[in-house]
């Protein structure tokens, strides 16, 4: 479904992206992990279409996106949560689901809006209770579920999570988590989750990539990755020891 | 003239301030919409209010066309100018810095003046007013049936304004755009297509200001400038890209400076403007209803 081949990337000077090639297949969830600065974020917002490629193709459905505007991917079904709960704080939950809905609105009108607001309302009845409410005075797991349901709103086949978990409790992680394995059972959705938090990604997803310094250095199954040695210690904090250790 | 004393005197300094003030409230909205969407000062918002006046002294006084329709022709060419602006001189910009586009903006302003001088030349011109030129007396005090127009159309504006941003789709992403561009384009709306319609609301904001006030002041090609900046200096004291910060500091800078020339002197009457601004700039560079919170994080 989605494909990319030896994309690179730079901010200004700094090559960021060296020549990341993955794939993610249809109906799976895959998993980015790896550490700050890896540049796991620079790939999602290259698949959006946020952030420029310099080299490299990026493929969705078949066709080659590279290069195309972050407002064209979406109408093509690809929807990105960003980082830290990007959504427009000095407005209201609803017309921030409403924002997330503009497209729905343009293309089919009012009445199916609506009714794609409802949708989120049941999947998040919490967002339901606020809806009067200004989105910046949300709790951090309120705003992230918002974020996600606004995603939802432009009912993309291609979800790209970024660090959904990020500055959150644990418990309203597992949550959120709980949430994004909900939605894959109830739609055919494809998702793409990047996190620093590989533990919980691991447990949700299909398969995973590591990253480090902007390259990809592993691909496996989520499981199998979860009991390799390497990603045990440097990942996820099992209290492993470097075998010179021993 | 009145003999009215003291209270009438009054009374005809505020009306002479609310019908100047209202002209700078609306120059000011036109800053703060293209502040908000780009996040840079157009200083050829002056120059939209000249092409505004004098478009519609030429439909109205050689063309003799009825004053509605004079009024939606002036607004229209006007937007029409502003998005032309934009799409020739902000959009192509390959790498866009706020610098780079606010002197793209004077340079803009300095050409359409040029213009201007070239199409109406540099007399002033004179413009018949909306309705009857009779005065009538309040309390002492004689007003123009014009400024009534202009406090009416400052309202309706701001009324219209409100509409727009709260209760339409496309003045959500407008505002959207503004808060966050990056999660708006994520929701798939087109930042470009928001930047260009903030010109062309601006623009036809700028045309509004220019109509109406031409009756009054006789407008000639060079008036931008002054106009101009009176009306960002009303922007600043509201506080950047606070629209309705920027109605009534636009109010308060035109009572203030009809006040200050009816009272102190007229010759010092443009000065008190400017003079307000920097005290205010001084004491709190986010404006009188700006966050001092947002203005650390503002690039410009």
């Amino acid at each position: 479904m989605l494909r990319l081949v030896n994309v690179n990337s730079y901010y200004g000077l700094v090559h960021v992206l060296k020549n990341v090639s993955l794939h993610v297949d249809k109906g799976e969830t895959v998993t980015l992990i790896g550490a700050n600065g890896a540049g796991k974020t620079t790939t999602l917002r290259s698949i959006s279409g946020l952030h420029s490629v310099k080299e490299g193709k990026i493929e969705f459905e078949g066709n080659d996106i590279t290069g195309l505007r972050a407002e064209k991917l979406v109408r093509l079904g690809i929807a990105q949560v960003p980082e830290g709960r990007q959504i427009f704080r000095p407005m209201t939950v609803f017309e921030n689901l409403e924002l997330g809905g503009n497209l729905i609105f343009k293309m089919h009108g009012k009445k199916q809006m609506k009714a794609g607001i409802d949708e989120m309302f049941d999947l998040f009845p919490i967002l339901k209770e606020r809806q009067e409410q200004y989105a910046g005075t949300l709790s951090g797991g309120e705003q992230q579920m918002l974020a996600i349901a606004m995603a939802l709103m432009c009912r993309p086949r291609l979800l790209l999570l970024d660090e959904p978990s990020m500055g959150l409790a644990p418990l309203i992680v597992k949550e959120i988590f709980k949430t994004i394995s909900r939605l894959k059972e109830d739609s055919d959705l494809t998702v793409l989750l990047v996190e620093q938090n590989a533990n919980a990604a691991l447990k949700i997803a299909d398969r995973g990539y590591v990253m480090e310094t902007g390259k990809i250095i592993l691909e496996e199954e989520a499981n199998a990755l979860m009991k390799n040695q390497e990603v045990k210690r440097a990942y996820l904090g099992k209290d492993q020891r470097e075998i010179w250790e021993k | 003239m009145n003999t009215g004393g003291g209270f009438s005197d009054f009374l005809q300094f505020i009306f002479m301030g609310l019908q100047r003030g209202s002209i700078y409230a609306l120059v000011a909205m036109g800053f703060n919409i293209i502040y908000n969407s780009t996040g840079l000062i157009n200083f050829a918002q002056g120059e939209f209010v000249v092409l505004g006046g004098l478009m519609m002294v030429t439909l109205t006084m050689t063309l003799s066309l009825p004053m509605p329709v004079a009024f939606v022709i002036t607004v229209l060419f006007v937007m029409i100018m502003g998005i032309l602006m934009e799409r020739l001189t902000i959009n192509p910009v390959k790498s866009p810095s706020v610098m780079r586009l606010i002197i793209i903006t004077i340079a803009v302003s300095i050409i359409i003046k040029g213009l201007a001088m070239i199409f109406w030349g540099k007399e002033s011109h004179f413009m018949r007013h909306f309705s009857s030129e009779e005065t009538f007396e309040i309390f002492g005090a004689t007003i123009l049936p014009q400024t009534l127009w202009i406090i009416g159309i400052l309202v309706l504006v701001v009324i219209c304004f409100i509409l727009f941003f709260n209760y339409t789709m496309t003045g959500k992403s407008m505002r959207a755009c503004a808060i966050n561009r990056d999660a708006a384009r994520l929701t798939g709306i087109n930042d470009r297509n928001m930047v260009m319609l903030s010109f062309a609301l601006s623009a036809g904001i700028g045309a509004i200001a220019g109509i109406i006030i031409t009756p009054i002041i006789q407008m000639d090609y060079a008036r931008g400038a002054l106009l101009g900046l009176k009306g960002f200096g009303a922007a600043v004291v509201g506080g950047l890209g606070n629209s309705l910060g920027a109605v009534v500091a636009g109010i308060l800078l035109g009572v203030i400076e009809a006040l200050g020339g009816g009272y102190i002197s007229s010759h010092y009457m443009d000065a008190m403007a400017l003079l307000i601004m920097l005290v205010v700039l001084f004491i709190r560079p986010s404006g009188i209803f700006g966050s001092v919170e947002a203005s650390r994080l503002k690039e410009f």
